[in-house]
């Protein structure tokens, strides 16, 4: 219970972590000093959140403590920490106002776990993997990651849609400047991107999913007058199905933008330009998992939308096979896991649009586990080969780096779906609840399952088997990774291992005890807010373990295909790409979804910038040079007025005196006897003139 | 046989004429201070002439006054001529314009 009232802490620790490593690190901390205050908080939020989910175990028996709301049915714990946004009151008279509030339930104990968890063995490797950065950079990755970590908790635990969308976009942030993190390398040759064009990229086509979600942050403020999220979801049930269709679809395309679902899934594969652990924690493991989380956390409104669901379901399994079929035949290793990612995040999503919401967070929480490990194992054989990242490039590095091969071995298992492995469980529970609502899903779910398996075991034969096709100077640095690397890669591989026996399906299970014990607990989640344990509804013991059957049988078949093709039969895979050679050129190419991007998006949008800097140009720079000419030429006009008739006024008039006065000095000659003949002949004139008047 | 006075004041207007046009015509500026000297002499006539017609002791008195502001008014010209002659060498008046506009 006191772990319970420190959750404000689970988010603080990472955010007194970037402060610390922001502010200090590289200049005054020592690179070490930056590894561990780094990791210790990230391990501090994991310590305060197993204490708090151990406690949240038994909430419903607790008297509700100071600060907290205990919500014994949905087995929730919300602490209040303040008003965020007071709004005054509604037209009914309620009160409405934003809080900042963190809540716990089992869903977000889930999230919390796996992203601290995950999160602090990824911190431990990243002090391994970044150890040859300089100090500078050093420092600043850790921060970011830090930075990242505190808005992902936010995200998870926030209460109320608004700091949800605080963490939400806070992630979006983190996900652009790590992307971005060697921001002056090139990433991709061919189309000239470079690292911090990739970020750009991740940013801008996240953002269209942001504004979906905030559309849909306010449709539902518009229909329910509040942002808190169990508020909204106890008042969907009185909603017009179009209201609740229309916010739900609005939150699905953030949940596209943030999980990379089609249309918006194509930032994620260009996101691998940022650090290994990069894609490890934040575009695999946690932030694109965001997009499933809020909607299996917004479960009930779309239960209540069955357009939207259906959307869901549809978006999520056309993913899973699109993508897995991209990542058939790419070459770049991280590139395969990140096709591999968005491909499972479709099954995610799959699973939520079928009402398996617990499934959902189920392979949410495995996948986490398994591609994690996949992609720390991969970022471990780029490090061994000094940063080649071509599969072609590779092979046989078995006997190198064992402790690589073995990890990345059950992480390829776990994800192919193979019994026992975590993989099987989650991927499974999804299969049989697209069953029951459609066989073509269902379908989809099984081909996507075969392809996985066939490309991961393509992946692994190439980086691990066969032949060393690595250059000589590779080998001459070849080198298994440091402990501070293998630990977090053993402790992923027994997660990956043993994670899915938390829900082991009732149909296998030995005992009740021991049924699906991940979906039992989360239950109170799904069943308070109204919403059903959709795929618990149809139970038929025999065709569920028949599908298992089938479904494991095509994973092996997938392996086995990739073991033909890529150990016992290496030249076939050239000899099928020579045969079908438009298909192959369709895959590697990625379908040429970027070039279509380019031409119906970008394309009309640079047009459209460009009509609007011409616009912009021509009328509205012509209407303001033209006031400007205008008003010169009122000017000039001005000016020949003031100079010839006003200034010539003043100047008549001086002319005019200057013409008298020329006239009367010629009068004055300084000769006083001329002056005297003028005096003598005016007193003769004035004589003659009296003279002659008075008649003498 | 006294002289009549029209012949009297026939010779004082010649007198004053001859004085007027001294004045009006030489350069010398002392010749230009004797003719006002005629043209002064002829008022004198004139006063002299009327008072004995008149049988008014008035009219020589006048005279008296007159030949003795003459006097000053002479002696005051002179001055002005000297000064003149320091400073420019010359009493010719038409050479002297400095006051032209």
């Amino acid at each position: 219970m006191a772990f319970l009232g420190w959750l404000f802490m689970i988010p603080l620790f990472p955010a007194a972590g970037f402060a610390i490593n922001g502010l200090l690190g590289g200049r005054v901390l020592p690179r070490k000093a930056v590894g561990y205050v780094a990791c210790g908080a990230v391990l501090l939020s994991f310590l305060v959140s197993l204490g708090a989910v151990l406690g949240l175990g038994g909430a419903a028996q607790l008297p509700a403590a100071p600060g907290l709301t205990v919500d014994a049915d949905a087995h929730r714990v919300t602490q209040v920490l303040g008003s965020w946004m007071p709004m005054g009151r509604s037209a009914s008279g309620e009160e409405m106002s934003v809080d900042w509030a963190f809540a716990l339930d089992p869903l977000s104990a889930v999230m919390l776990l796996v992203v601290t968890g995950v999160g602090f063995l990824i911190h431990v490797y990243s002090t391994g993997y970044m150890a040859h950065e300089p100090p500078p950079a050093h420092a600043r990755f850790f921060a970011y990651l830090n930075l990242f970590m505190a808005m992902m908790l936010t995200l998870v635990l926030g209460a109320s849609l608004p700091v949800v969308f605080v963490g939400w976009e806070g992630v979006g942030l983190c996900s652009y400047l790590l992307i971005g993190f060697y921001y002056d390398r090139m990433f991709d040759e061919k189309t000239r991107m470079s690292c911090a064009d990739a970020g750009r990229k991740a940013f801008i086509t996240n953002r269209i999913g942001d504004v979906g979600f905030v559309l849909g942050m306010l449709t539902l403020f518009w229909a329910t007058g509040t942002l808190d999220i169990q508020g909204i979801l106890a008042k969907v049930g009185g909603l017009p199905t179009g209201v609740c269709t229309a916010a739900a679809l609005l939150l699905f395309v953030g949940a596209c933008g943030k999980s990379a679902q089609i249309p918006l899934y194509v930032w994620l594969p260009d996101a691998m330009a940022g650090p290994t652990p990069v894609s490890a924690l934040i575009h695999a493991a946690t932030m694109v998992t965001a997009g499933v989380y809020v909607t299996c956390r917004m479960a009930p409104l779309y239960l209540h939308a069955p357009g939207a669901m259906l959307t869901v379901a549809i978006v999520g399994a056309l993913t899973a096979l699109f993508a897995a079929s991209i990542a058939l035949v790419q070459t770049d290793i991280k590139k395969v896991l990140a096709y591999s990612t968005v491909s499972q995040l479709g099954y995610m999503m799959l699973a939520a649009g079928v009402g398996a919401f617990s499934a959902a967070a189920f392979h949410l929480m495995t996948h986490a586990f398994f591609k994690a490990l996949l992609f720390l194992g991969a970022g471990s054989v780029i490090h061994a080969l000094s940063g080649e990242q071509d599969i072609r490039k590779m092979g046989g590095l078995d006997k190198h780096v064992p402790w690589t091969h073995h990890t990345f071995v059950i992480a390829t298992l776990a994800i192919a779906g193979i019994f026992p492995l975590s993989g099987f469980f989650s991927k499974d529970e999804i299969l049989w609840a697209a069953f029951n609502r459609s066989p073509i899903l269902w379908l989809i779910g099984a081909v996507t399952a075969g392809m996985t398996a066939f490309y991961m075991w393509r992946l692994y034969i190439l980086v691990f088997r066969g032949e060393e096709r690595f250059s000589e100077e590779a080998r001459h640095h070849l080198h298994e990774s440091p402990r501070s690397m293998t630990v977090p890669l053993a402790v992923l591989a027994v997660l990956a291992a043993i994670g899915g026996f938390v829900g082991i399906p009732g149909a296998i299970a030995w005992t009740d005890g021991m049924a699906d014990r991940f979906g039992r607990y989360l239950a109170p989640v799904f069943e308070a807010g109204g919403a059903a344990h959709g795929h618990e509804a149809v139970h038929a013991t025999g065709l569920e373990i028949g599908l298992m059957a089938v479904s494991l049988l095509i994973a092996v078949s997938g392996l086995l295909l990739g073991w033909i093709f890529y150990e016992r039969r290496p030249e076939m895979p050239a000899l099928l790409a020579g045969r079908l050679r438009g298909l192959y050129r369709l895959l590697a190419e990625k379908y040429y979804v970027d070039e279509l991007y380019g031409k119906i998006v970008l394309a009309p949008y640079y047009a459209l910038c460009r009509g609007a800097f011409l616009f912009d140009k021509w009328a509205v720079d012509g209407v303001v040079n033209a006031a400007g000419y205008v008003t010169l030429a009122t000017s000039y006009i001005s000016v020949g007025f003031d100079t010839y008739v006003v200034d010539g006024l003043v100047n008549l008039a001086g002319y005019t005196v200057r013409g008298f006065s020329w006239m009367f000095r010629k009068v004055q000659t300084g000769f006083v006897q001329s002056y005297a003949t003028a005096m003598i002949f005016g007193i003769f004139v004035l004589v003659s003139v009296y003279l002659l008047s008075t008649g003498h | 046989m006294p002289v009549p006075p029209s012949h009297i004041l026939v010779f004082s207007l010649l007198l004053f004429a001859v004085g007027v046009l001294g004045v009006l015509t030489r350069r010398n500026a002392i010749v230009i201070l004797m003719s006002i000297e005629l043209m002064m002499n002829s008022a004198n006539i004139n006063f002299i002439m009327f008072g004995q017609r008149l049988h008014a002791m008035s009219g020589q008195v006048f005279s008296i006054f007159t030949i003795a502001v003459a006097a000053g008014e002479v002696a005051v010209g002179l001055a002005i001529v000297l000064a003149l002659f320091r400073n420019r060498d010359t009493i010719h008046v038409d050479e002297v314009h400095i006051m032209k506009g």
